[in-house]
């Protein structure tokens, strides 16, 4: 099997429009919520997510291309653009032909749904606007990074709600591992705002009034959040032998079904993901030197990863060093695992260990060092990212520096 | 006979109702005294609960009191309380936190 790396990152996301302006955020534990834009005219039980701010298609899309993509497509664009320009990939005709595309989403342009059905419920309209199917549609995202770049190999879309994009970047690393291809463009996006879908997630009970304050003993639930992260990855005899500098070394994937609730977690389902990552690293749990964990805020998450790290890492559950970077980006669904695997490398090619903000208050069924609002600095080799979805689906990817 | 009816008035009876429909229960297996136990209601279970007690009383449940009601008791002291609320205020009045 061959090695993979990474060699390009691209971010846009309430925490920053840029890889630099995210790592930024990271490395200050700088807080991206914020009022939500159209929260007076929703009147919605939480007031607060992580939205793109002062977001402008025109910026980034000529008025015709920008007509048929829904802003979560447009995202996953603009995230592929920075990864790929910062892999300094030379496009030639055998490598558009070969290179894949693996997106996640969990939602799609539900954005772009919802307004076609207020048209026709709510306005009494008799038509919905035509491109409300192709802008909708989960795989929107892969499609528009393909016809952006003219890339014609294989490409599609995973779909398993907050694990989505994970399980994107581990299909797309054994692929590359595999030598399906040299050379894929992976992550996730997701633009959840939207006032149908908002009022479906009050109806859960599980977003916060206030503020996402994972780990802490007063955390009263999770905060959304949209954008998206790309990244290229490749093998790394693909990458040295055109003289690219690689990031990280993607080393592990694992995945597991809980088979125990459709939305409460199970801390057995987890640990089982989180084992698979690390044996299929070829690691131990003394050398995870950070966790991305995927850390909600809700009650029941951050006890039951607690729970789930302490069964795979056992005596060295004391020695976890993990954050939870939601607090500060919000949750993003189906982009999640992609933004967070994103923050992970960057935390690891850059020594340091992003903060969980918002944290006030132990808990002791939340008892591993959570790195309460403060970045650290860390020298660490091994990094990993848990993603554990509603559907109970869990999805863990292990990097290393290189 | 039925325990259901021992419990008395028709707002606590149109509470076990709800639950007993929502949880696809037997009517005369949801009594006042039933725990969450025993009825099989997970926290997910209990959202969908109240989801139906808010659409069949025209009141909307706070977050905050949601996370306190641990028994059919309380969801039944819960709707009686919100229940004298919303005449007095409507249920249109913004959830400010």
């Amino acid at each position: 099997m061959r090695r993979v790396v990474v060699t390009g990152i691209g971010v846009i996301c309430a925490s920053g429009r840029n890889r630099d302006e995210f790592l930024q955020s990271l490395q200050t534990g700088r807080n991206g919520i914020q009022t939500l834009a159209r929260n007076a005219e929703w009147g919605l039980r939480f007031q607060s997510g992580g939205e793109v701010a002062g977001y402008c298609q025109a910026e980034h899309f000529a008025p015709k291309e920008a007509d048929m993509m829904d802003r979560f497509a447009q995202f996953a664009v603009i995230a592929s653009r920075e990864a790929v320009r910062q892999s300094g990939i030379d496009w030639t005709p055998e490598l558009l032909a070969d290179t894949a595309i693996v997106t996640g989403s969990c939602i799609g342009g539900q954005a772009t749904e919802d307004q076609g059905f207020q048209d026709v419920y709510k306005m009494g309209k008799p038509r919905v606007h035509p491109m409300t199917i192709p802008k909708t549609m989960a795989n929107a995202g892969a499609s528009a990074v393909s016809l952006e770049f003219g890339i014609t190999g294989p490409a599609f879309t995973i779909a398993t709600a907050c694990s989505s994009s994970a399980h994107a970047i581990g299909q797309a690393f054994t692929m590359v591992r595999s030598g399906m291809t040299d050379f894929a463009i992976t992550g996730g996006s997701e633009a959840p705002f939207s006032y149908g879908l908002l009022k479906a997630w009050e109806a859960m009970r599980v977003v916060s009034p206030t503020v996402c304050r994972p780990f802490s003993k007063d955390r009263n639930g999770m905060i959304l959040g949209e954008g998206a992260a790309m990244m290229t990855i490749e093998s790394l005899d693909h990458a040295l032998s055109r003289g690219a500098k690689p990031i990280a070394e993607i080393v592990g994937f694992g995945m597991s079904a809980d088979a125990h609730h459709i939305t409460q977690p199970s801390a057995e389902g987890a640990a089982k993901a989180v084992r698979m990552a690390l044996k299929d690293a070829g690691i131990g749990p003394e050398q995870v030197g950070y966790i991305n964990s995927h850390g909600t805020g809700t009650s029941v998450n951050d006890s039951t990863e607690t729970r789930a790290l302490k069964l795979v890492f056992g005596p060295n559950a004391s020695k976890i060093v993990m954050s939870s970077t939601k607090a500060m980006h919000g949750h993003t669904l189906g982009a999640a695992g992609a933004l967070e695997s994103t923050a992970a490398i960057l935390a690891l090619t850059n020594n340091f260990i992003p903060p969980t903000i918002n944290y006030s208050e132990p808990d002791p069924e939340c008892d591993l060092d959570c790195v309460p609002n403060v970045a650290r600095q860390a020298d660490f080799e091994y990094t990993i990212s848990n993603s554990f979805a509603f559907g109970g689906l869990n999805a863990v990817l292990a990097f290393r520096r290189i | 006979m039925s325990p259901a009816s021992g419990a008395g008035d028709d707002l606590t009876s149109r509470v076990l109702r709800i639950i007993a429909e929502t949880q696809r229960k037997d009517p005369s297996q949801v009594t006042i005294d039933s725990s969450f136990e025993e009825l099989g209601i997970d926290s997910m279970d209990g959202v969908n609960i109240i989801f139906a007690l808010e659409n069949e009383f025209n009141i909307n449940v706070p977050d905050d009191e949601v996370k306190n009601i641990r028994s059919v008791r309380d969801m039944v002291e819960g709707v009686r309380r919100l229940v004298g609320h919303a005449d007095s205020t409507g249920d249109t009045a913004p959830a400010a936190s």
